[in-house]
């Protein structure tokens, strides 16, 4: 991956910078430039929405096949999260044992090494998701 | 708009074809296509190919042209145009070739769809699948294509019961039909026990429930039904084409438990055809994953939301069910080149309607129809298929 390609998506990856339709209130991750609800009428009125990082597990998978940037990091766990917001994204959970893992589980981001390019590449970090505390 | 025929089909075998070149491929199954129709290549209009990634599995984009010459039609220089949609891409040739011959714009079109997958090792392979998913949101954070699909079923097993042995059947039926079809890359039969002993790729999905990284081209040649009877007697009809997207992402759409795409093309296609569900003979859906064949014939209607799994057990799908699906062996064991699948499904759709199907023949099969699949689901295309 291009360096250029990861900076530009600082923001999204280690702040969880959605975009909310002023128009009609709805939040969206990963930002979008227009909304589907309110369409032409969203245009330039789409804003910056920091997600508070919190939300439930939809449905999940344990990776036991990685590709190629993954090697020697699997089985690791992948999920559908719905954010308290609304909106859905995909993430790793992490800090648990997969078994605990299960559709229904409170989740929130955590900061963490996502993957790199090779051994002397940049590493690129993002948004990763632990059970929620209590 | 015109009424638009299929006076030829033709492909190679799909397996691990390492004597055969992404050239060669292409060459073979247009050649088939052309010899089965009967038609000279100066009669070629145009050419619509589907291929999802020939530019990194071979270093080879700007497939129009290779395909041009390897049929020998470059001092006609007729126009030829590669397109995309992932594993769809072969379903997009075909609904754009019957847009231009429906228009008037050409009578005899070569639709086509090649991939050459296994020059490259298997983690090149992984990643290269892995641009039908959305790179930058979902395969960045180390979710798979087959992880996209686990994630379906995880879901639908959550909210429907659906359990690993009724995912295990889809592909025990799909290598029972890829048996007896010739040009299936796995042509032996396996058990529900098989594919749950075989190793995990990304929790529900076993190995075994999982189609395979392929080589293979198919092509099909599309003529007006008026001009198609001076070539054949044994006319096939496309019905209806239809063609639908949703977002790249899985997590950005409305469900997870179904194709919301997929809904979308079935319904336009069963509208413009005049037909629903229940008067479809036979299907070849996009049986990539085993989930994907319980959703698709969920989304297509066969059966009610949630039933896939269970009609599927009970042999609803069989060769000699209610409704045959996949009989050629499907994605799971006829193989899956991603770019020719769309047009390797008219081909048995249409070799069914025409009564060639040979041991795998389908008794008096009028309607078919074909449910092909782009990513997770951004795109879908149904075609509905009918002897006249």
């Amino acid at each position: 991956m291009g360096v250029a390609r990861y900076w530009r998506e600082i923001p999204q990856r280690y702040n969880l910078i959605g975009t909310k339709c002023s128009v009609c209130g709805t939040i969206y991750f990963p930002p979008r430039a227009i909304c589907p609800n309110c369409r032409r009428k969203s245009a330039g009125k789409m804003e910056d929405y920091k997600l508070k990082g919190t939300g439930t597990v939809e449905s999940f998978t344990i990776i036991r096949v990685p590709p190629p940037e993954f090697e020697g990091k699997s089985p690791y766990a992948i999920a559908l999260i719905k954010m308290d917001e609304g909106c859905h994204l995909t993430g790793q959970i992490v800090d648990c044992n997969l078994e605990d893992i299960h559709i229904g589980m409170k989740v929130e981001a955590c900061f963490r090494r996502i993957q790199e390019d090779g051994k002397r590449g940049a590493i690129y970090y993002g948004y990763k998701f632990r059970k929620a505390k209590e | 708009m015109r009424d638009v025929a299929i006076i030829g089909i033709g492909m190679t075998e799909f397996g691990e074809l390492w004597e055969k070149s992404f050239r060669e491929l292409v060459a073979e199954a247009g050649v088939r296509a052309i010899m089965d129709a009967g038609i000279e290549g100066e009669e070629i209009d145009a050419m619509y190919i589907g291929g999802m990634s020939s530019g990194m599995f071979v270093g080879q984009e700007h497939v129009g042209p290779l395909a041009v010459e390897v049929a020998g039609l470059e001092d006609l220089h007729i126009p030829a145009t590669r397109v995309e949609g992932a594993c769809a891409s072969g379903g997009i040739a075909l609904h754009q070739g019957y847009i231009s011959v429906a228009s008037g714009m050409y009578d005899i079109v070569v639709v086509g769809g090649a991939e050459k997958m296994t020059d490259v090792a298997g983690g090149s392979a992984t990643n290269i699948l892995a641009s039908a998913s959305d790179r930058e949101w979902e395969a960045f954070f180390g979710a798979t294509f087959p992880g996209l699909y686990a994630l379906m079923a995880t879901y639908h097993m959550h909210k429907y019961g659906t359990t690993p042995e009724q995912l295990a059947s889809v592909a025990v039926k799909n290598h029972y039909n890829g048996s007896t079809n010739p040009k299936a890359q796995f042509k032996r039969k396996i058990t529900v026990e098989d594919v749950l002993k075989s190793p995990l790729v990304a929790d529900p999905l076993h190995l075994l429930d999982c189609s395979p990284v392929s080589d293979g081209a198919a092509a099909a040649i599309l003529a007006p039904v008026e001009v198609a009877k001076k070539y054949t007697d044994k006319l096939v009809r496309i019905k209806a084409s239809a063609m639908a997207c949703d977002t790249l992402s899985l997590h950005g759409r409305e469900r997870f438990d179904a194709l919301p795409a997929a809904i979308h093309a079935a319904k336009k296609a069963y509208e413009k055809a005049g037909v629903g569900p229940k008067d479809i003979d036979l299907a070849e859906v996009h049986d990539c994953f085993t989930i994907a064949e319980i959703i698709a014939i969920e989304d297509l209607g066969f059966v009610e939301r949630g039933r896939g799994g269970p009609a599927t057990e009970e042999g609803i799908t069989s060769l000699h069910g209610e409704i045959p699906v996949n009989t050629s062996g499907g994605l799971k064991s006829k193989g899956h080149p991603v770019g020719a699948t769309g047009i390797a499904q008219l081909n048995e759709i249409v070799l069914q309607l025409r009564g060639e199907a040979g041991e795998r023949q389908v008794k008096d099969a009028q309607i078919g129809l074909t449910h092909n699949v782009g990513g997770s689901g951004g795109t879908a295309v149904v075609n509905i298929m009918e002897v006249i």
